[in-house]
């Protein structure tokens, strides 16, 4: 039978895979509440932060840092030529269109990757080192620190930027009701390019912090992109800690599930929540009445 | 409807004098492999283009009828035929007691609900391995039988197949002009009218999802016992992408129109041999540009295309001439 200690290890490892899903469930959130999208090419953002990084670092031979901002950039850029070319010459498009299209532009992203950089798995170094360190019974990687702090940060950044900044306060104006915000000014076009490009750059962002303990390839989009759903479903589509929460509940229960009963089925896990949640409560564990939605 | 069964009549003719004209074995087999897409393209049809309800998890029935009729005939002996009736039916069971819930989802929650089971079922095909081999396949499916004629050759088993395709388009035109097909349109027009009318609208849905997943169960058993051997990457999820792609390209709607995507979808892997692997680039490009340039399929989109360009030339005409 599983000790404690080895309950503690599942839960922390949990976590940290969690808290990747909740970053890119808030970037399915915030596309979504902007634009009434779900974005099937999230998952391809993740994927590139991750493949950029490798590229920015092996070939280019660019510092850690500098690699890392080069790669979230770019995977930016992507956001940015996505929505314009693919997104924005669709006005008023019936939602089955853009699932089409965003799946289109996920799959050819994921393409063009493997043409460019082919079907290898790639292995990003940890940033500080593999020592573990020892939090009661159970060890974790200060690659987890990493993930812990870079995922706290971004959700703060993301609350001031939303709630203390004039293009944060109009792009939440644009969730609520585009027509009123285009009546007293706002450029919702232009919210609309900012939401893929924060949740490009969020995306690439979790793609990176997550790469040195899951290594990467260009098909890693996927799983992570719909395990981010999964999160952004279970807390009622809000970008904000509701979603935390779906990230950190499916990372939890996939990894317990994983140790505890077979890890063949781990991937199984997530969407088996994502079913009940939809079935039972597809408005979200948290949602009554009035949450937040950016 | 006399027009729509002339149409069949006439495309059924051509499909059975197609192998005369076919001397390649090769190129008889990629057709067998056409027929089996058209089932599960026209499949897929009834659900997006008529119910306009999407699916990303057709490959999953696709693969149960498959992986029911390989384990029951390999690993049991059974016959051939029941196992494919079993499969059916237990897919058909499945399907229509899941699309109750399934079905009450809309847009982006559907398309995410059946991208999901379809991930489930996949990673129960790799690892139930006791059952269905795992990633490794399960192979000594036998061939179908009827006394003692066997389906052993790519001949018999294009008639074999294509006469199931064919009962499967029948069942698609005789569907869209029935009770259903008329309730369907109804609820495009509205679908507040149509319930007022009493349309069931949520069990329509369920029923179309059955068909759906039914047609494409028989499909999977007749790919079992044709290739004799099945592993869990032909029922993935590039799979379903690849379905909605030949229907998309072929046209929401249209049925002939699906047997068209199914066609080019094979085909042009088969040709351009040098782009393996890369065919998925492909797709994602037709999925976007269909869409973005040619949102009624092929079939609608070539002849406004050309009307188009006509108007446009005698436009052009008629400003000359003043």
């Amino acid at each position: 039978m599983a000790s404690s200690d080895q309950i503690l290890q599942y839960c922390l490892s949990g976590l940290s895979t969690g808290a990747i899903y909740a970053l890119i469930g808030i970037g399915f959130a915030i596309i979504y509440n902007s634009t009434g999208i779900i974005n099937f090419a999230q998952g391809e953002f993740v994927m590139l932060g991750g493949m950029l990084t490798v590229f920015f670092l092996s070939v280019a031979v660019l510092p850690l840092p500098a690699a890392v901002t080069a790669a979230v950039l770019v995977a930016t850029l992507v956001g940015v030529i996505f929505e314009r070319l693919a997104i924005r010459p669709l006005k008023d498009a019936q939602p089955i269109t853009l699932i089409i299209i965003t799946i289109g532009g996920s799959i050819l992203i994921r393409g063009i990757v493997m043409l460019v950089w082919g079907k290898d798995t790639h292995a990003l170094p940890a940033f500080s080192g593999n020592e573990p360190l020892f939090v009661g019974g159970a060890t974790i990687l200060p690659q987890h620190l990493w993930i812990f702090v870079i995922t706290v940060l971004i959700i703060a950044a993301n609350r001031l930027y939303f709630h203390h900044s004039i293009s944060g306060k109009a792009m939440r104006a644009c969730s609520y009701n585009a027509r009123a915000s285009r009546l007293v000014g706002i450029d919702v076009k232009r919210m609309v390019l900012f939401s893929f490009a924060i949740s490009a750059a969020m995306g690439s962002m979790a793609g990176i912090i997550i790469a040195p303990l899951t290594m990467t390839s260009y098909d890693v989009g996927v799983m992570l992109g719909l395990k981010g759903f999964c999160a952004a479903i279970i807390g009622g589509m809000s970008s904000g800690i509701g979603t935390v929460f779906g990230g950190l509940i499916v990372g939890v229960l996939e990894s317990l599930g994983a140790g505890l009963v077979s890890s063949g089925y781990k991937d199984a896990i997530a969407f088996f929540i994502l079913l009940i949640i939809l079935f039972l409560r597809p408005q979200g564990l948290f949602r009554k009445g009035e949450t937040e939605r950016v | 409807m006399k027009r729509e069964l002339l149409k069949f009549l006439l495309f059924a003719i051509v499909v059975s004098v197609v192998p005369a004209f076919v001397s390649g074995g090769y190129l008889l087999n990629v057709l067998v492999f056409v027929g089996i897409f058209t089932m599960l393209a026209v499949a897929l049809n009834l659900l997006l283009g008529f119910a306009g309800q999407i699916s990303l998890g057709q490959a999953a029935f696709y693969g149960l009828g498959a992986y029911m009729s390989g384990v029951l005939t390999a690993s049991h002996g059974m016959n051939p035929w029941v196992a494919m009736l079993i499969g059916a039916g237990a897919v058909g069971l499945l399907t229509f007691v899941l699309g109750f819930p399934i079905l009450r989802l809309k847009g982006h929650s559907l398309a995410m609900a059946t991208l999901g089971l379809g991930i489930i079922v996949y990673i129960f095909f790799n690892e139930t391995v006791d059952v269905t081999g795992g990633p490794s396949g399960l192979s000594g499916i036998p061939n179908l039988t009827v006394g003692s004629f066997v389906f052993d050759s790519d001949l018999k088993n294009y008639y074999l197949i294509w006469g199931f395709a064919l009962l499967a388009i029948l069942l698609a035109v005789n569907l869209t002009n029935s009770r259903i097909g008329r309730a369907l349109k109804a609820i495009h027009q509205s679908e507040v009218a149509a319930r007022v009318l009493g349309v069931d609208v949520h069990l329509l849905k369920v029923e179309i999802f059955t068909i759906s997943g039914v047609l494409s169960a028989i499909a999977g058993s007749l790919y079992a016992h044709t290739v004799m051997f099945i592993s869990p990457t032909s029922f993935g999820f590039n799979v379903s992408i690849e379905l909605l792609t030949m229907v998309i390209i072929g046209g929401l709607g249209s049925i002939y129109g699906s047997v068209l995507g199914a066609a080019l979808l094979t085909l042009l892997p088969e040709l351009l041999r040098t782009f393996q692997d890369y065919d998925i680039i492909v797709y994602g490009l037709l999925l976007i540009l269909m869409t973005m340039f040619m949102p009624g399929g092929l079939v609608r989109g070539i002849p406004d295309a050309a009307v188009a360009l006509y108007g446009k030339l005698k436009g052009g005409g008629a400003d000359v001439e003043r």
